[in-house]
Order: C-alpha cells, then structure tokens, then sequence
C-alpha cells in the first residue's frame, strides 16, 4: 500500500524504478534483503551499495543496466534497507554476507560484481578471497589512498582521540534503548543532503519513501540505531593497497573529480599505480563521489560496454 | 557468586560478582573461548576489594549473537558496560581479555587505575599485520546457540592488532592521566601489540601478585 504523498514523491522521478523481484537469503543466522531488476536468464551483476546506503540507492542506475541486458541483483547489507539487523557489524561478515548473496543465485559461473564506495572495497576483497567465483569488478569511488578516509580523525591528536572513543562508547551505553529521530519526509531528505551535497531534492525525496518507513509519529530511516560513524578500530582501507594488485579479473574503476565529505578522495595520480594490470580507469568530471546517481546513464553505459568487452 | 545481566545495545551481559566488599574494584576478563570463574581464583585472592567477572558477548552466560560479526571493539563495549556498573576500577585481563582492556584503559583512562596483562587464549588474535584475508565459515549445525560461539573463535583468532594502534591506546593513558605504573605484562607471551607498549616507562613486567598490590591502594 502505497499513500498518495508517497506515489506523488516517487512519479515526480519516473526514472526510477523499484526492483522487480525480492527475496531473503540467510547469511548465517540473518536474513539479508535480495532485490533484482531485468530479465531472471540474463547474464547476473552483484551490486554493493556503500556505507549507509541501502539497493533502493540503485533505482536509477540498475534498471537502466537491466536495459542493456543484465540481471542486476543487490542486497542491502546487514543493518541497512530492508535486512535485519545484527547484534555486531563487521568489514568481514560483510563480505560473507556478499559471498552468501553470490551463493544464492544457484550458478558456478563466476559472475561480475560492481561495488559503490565501502561496496567498492567490500568488492576488491571478495575477489581476493574468492577468485574463481567473480569474473569482473567495477568500483565506483571505492579505490584506496594511502592517506586513508578523508574524514577520519588524526589519531595523533590525543583530544581528538579521546572524543571519538568516548563518543563511541557513550554511543553504545544508550544504542540498545534508543530509534533514528522520526520527521517529516522533507525533514529526512533535508538531513540527508548534508551528506548527499550535490544530490537532488526530487532524489533525496524520493530516497526517504524507499529507504524509511512511516511510524505514527513520522519518518524514520530503516538504518539500525546501533549503527554510525567511526571509530572503525584498527581496520585501515589503505591495507588493500598492495592486494589490489594482484586481482587477475578485468578491473574498472571509476572516480568522480570533485570532492565531497562521503568520498574516497583518491586522486587518478594515486589509483593508476596500484590497479590491476589492464584495469581501465575513468576520472568523470564535474561529478562528486555518488558517480552511479548523478551519472546514471553514463555509469550503465560504461559498465555495459566494459562487461561485454571482457566477459 | 551473584550475577547481573546487563542490557547492552543488543546482547545480554552475565556480571559475575565473585566477591563483593569495599574498597577499588577488580574487574576480571577472561581469554577467547573461556568463560569468567565461578569462585575467586587462587592468584587473585589478595586483591582486598570486590572483585567482579564479564563474560563477553558469545561467552559463558552471556548472549550468543547471530551472524558473527566479532571485533575487538566491541568486547571492549561490553567491558564499558560493565565500567557503567561498576564505576571506576582495575582491570586484569587473560589473553584476549588483555588486549581487550588495553583498548578500554585507553578510551576510559580517568576511570580505571591500572591493567594487569597475562596470558590465556586469543592475546595474539590475528597478529600485528594484516595478511591473506579469507573468508570465514562456520558449520550451521555448529550455531546452536551455546557458548563459546563459533565465530567468536574464528572471527578474535584473525582480527589484525597493529603495534601502533596498541601504542595509541597506552598514549592516551599516558597523556590523560599520567599514571606512575599503569600496566603491568604478567604474560610469557609477547604479540607484536604488547611488545609495542612494554617499553614504555610506565609499563612494568612483573607478576600478577605484584601487579594486584601496585594498582589495590587508593
């Protein structure tokens, strides 16, 4: 059931579309949330969205791919979207849930995968851990630099330091009794664009009625309350570095130029160095660090014309 | 023993009081895999206060999670949720436990007073650098919800504890509270984390008895 405010939010943005399929997989005790867009006999695409993000944040992207025929699957990561959450949230369970969700689709043949920012990392990993099940990667903003996050703390700074572990902790003493703050749709999607600058209102708008759900009191997003920012203990992106290397499958890597809070920050000087050898690479202009929602056309036809080249 | 469950974001904590009293309190956690004693242990009798013991998420009477997910961050949570119980007090660690307190001491250092280090199962977890990842599996007939889960075995056998990033804990003590002794490393074993702290003046290696009667006077 869908509510007239809702319908109204979502034709203001026909470009994009629901999945038309889900379903659950059990990753292990949790169930995580399967979506899929085009044809079932297709030739198969894993996406993995990023940090805080959720598949809803592919409704642009993933149908225009599904056009240029692909079986486009996704899966809202533990805690995020429509999954369940977890008492514990780790980098590696992660990448097992992703293993789980490439499990489900009932084939051997190793399948590609593209991957948006902590899913662009999640990405390089899975294919190191299994090589023989991925045959190509895309990661769109998710390539490491040896300066790390650009929004971690410097943890020389003893202050610094001290207010992110304690941040952290106190966080944790009230997560068990706490929920995400509920408002208005407008409200969520005007908190949302700190985060998503260069993202468009009619987007954002439309994001709230995919990724929250209506309470009596109002809007919540469907994220866990446990969940947030840092500290991420002594897990480093830059460890990836000298893996990435070594991958053997054809690797794209796609940056935006322009710099933004959510990015990856990882400049064309540092990424050419340590991809893949033969690894293609984009730097797409006057784009920010969400490549895949404010270039979704562009995004799918590289992806597209890559894939048909290599697979 | 009398024993408190605590209600910590989505796990049920088992806080054992081994011996109740007054004075500082000794908060005791235990190595991967194990569970608190039900009884003061023997090398622990001098401590003149209470003395209280965590089982961590996954262990002894605590709350096996679903779908693993273990980091050493997280236990050293559930030992702040014990600290919020407790109030300000002294740590002994075995094993895992150890490092586990060494990242608490760090993040919490004006309310505990000193950690004693020693040895036990998980003190190394995955070592100093990260190596070949993998991908972790546990039977589902294994996850029957007894403790010790099994991904706590898997998952705190693997985890990467950079020297530097032990370093950084034992920092922050240093700078925030400025202790004379803070640590004392009663273990044989000596992973590359413990190794990066023992130099520090204010790390001792000694054994447990004298790490109980350096941090038990007010």
């Amino acid at each position: 059931m869908t509510s007239p405010e809702v319908t109204a939010i979502r034709s203001s943005l026909p470009e994009a579309k629901r999945p038309e399929r889900s379903r659950r997989v059990d990753v292990g005790g949790i169930e995580v949330s399967v979506v899929e867009w085009g044809q079932e006999n297709d030739q198969p695409i894993v996406l993995a969205h990023g940090g805080f993000d959720f598949a809803g944040t592919w409704d642009l992207f993933a149908p225009l791919l599904a056009n240029e025929g692909f079986r486009v699957v996704a899966w809202d990561q533990r805690g995020h979207g429509d999954s369940d959450v977890a008492a514990l949230y780790t980098w590696e369970a992660d990448i097992r849930d992703a293993a789980h969700v490439i499990e489900s689709l009932e084939t051997k043949d190793p399948v590609p995968v593209l991957g948006h920012s902590k899913g662009g990392g999640m990405m390089n990993q899975l294919a190191e851990v299994l090589p023989h099940r991925i045959s190509a990667v895309i990661n769109l903003d998710g390539i490491p630099n040896e300066r790390g996050f650009s929004n971690q703390i410097d943890r020389s700074d003893v202050q610094a330091l001290e207010a992110e572990l304690a941040d952290w902790l106190d966080h944790r003493r009230r997560a068990g009794h706490t929920s995400r703050r509920a408002d208005t749709i407008e409200g969520l999607a005007e908190r949302r664009q700190l985060m998503n600058p260069r993202l468009s209102k009619d987007w954002l708008r439309y994001l709230v009625t995919v990724g929250a759900k209506q309470d009596s009191d109002g809007w919540r997003w469907k994220i866990d309350p446990t969940l947030r920012f840092g500290p991420s203990g002594a897990w480093r992106p830059e460890w990836a570095i000298p893996r990435l290397r070594g991958l053997r499958v054809p690797y794209l890597g796609v940056i935006g130029t322009v710099k933004e809070e959510m990015g990856w920050d990882t400049t064309p000087e540092e990424a050419f160095p340590i991809l893949p050898d033969g690894a293609e690479f984009h730097a797409l202009a006057e784009t920010g660090h969400f490549i895949h929602i404010e270039r979704p056309d562009d995004t799918a036809l590289l992806t597209a014309d890559f894939l048909r080249r290599v697979l | 023993m009398k024993t408190v469950f605590l209600d910590h974001v989505r796990s049920k904590l088992a806080l054992h009081e081994l011996r109740g009293g007054e004075g500082r309190p000794l908060l005791v956690l235990h190595g991967l895999g194990e569970q608190s004693p039900s009884t003061v242990p023997m090398n622990l009798q001098q401590w003149a206060g209470p003395i209280f013991a965590l089982d961590f998420t996954g262990h002894g009477a605590s709350s096996v999670p679903l779908g693993g997910g273990y980091t050493c961050e997280a236990l050293m949570s559930d030992a702040d949720a014990a600290l919020a119980e407790i109030g300000p007090l002294t740590l002994m660690g075995f094993g895992l436990g150890g490092y586990v307190g060494l990242l608490l001491f760090g993040s919490r250092p004006k309310e505990i007073n000193g950690l004693i280090v020693s040895d036990g199962p998980g003190l190394d977890g995955g070592g100093g650098k990260p190596t070949s990842p993998q991908l972790l599996h546990v039977q589902p007939s294994d996850l029957d919800g007894s403790t010790p889960d099994p991904w706590a075995l898997r998952e705190l056998a693997s985890d990467v504890r950079p020297p530097k990033y032990a370093a950084d804990h034992l920092r922050q003590v240093n700078a925030l509270a400025g202790f004379d002794t803070a640590i004392v490393v009663a273990s044989l074993g000596r992973p590359e984390w413990l190794s990066a702290i023992i130099q520090s003046p204010v790390v001792i290696e000694a054994d447990i008895a004298t790490g109980l009667s350096t941090f038990s006077s007010p």
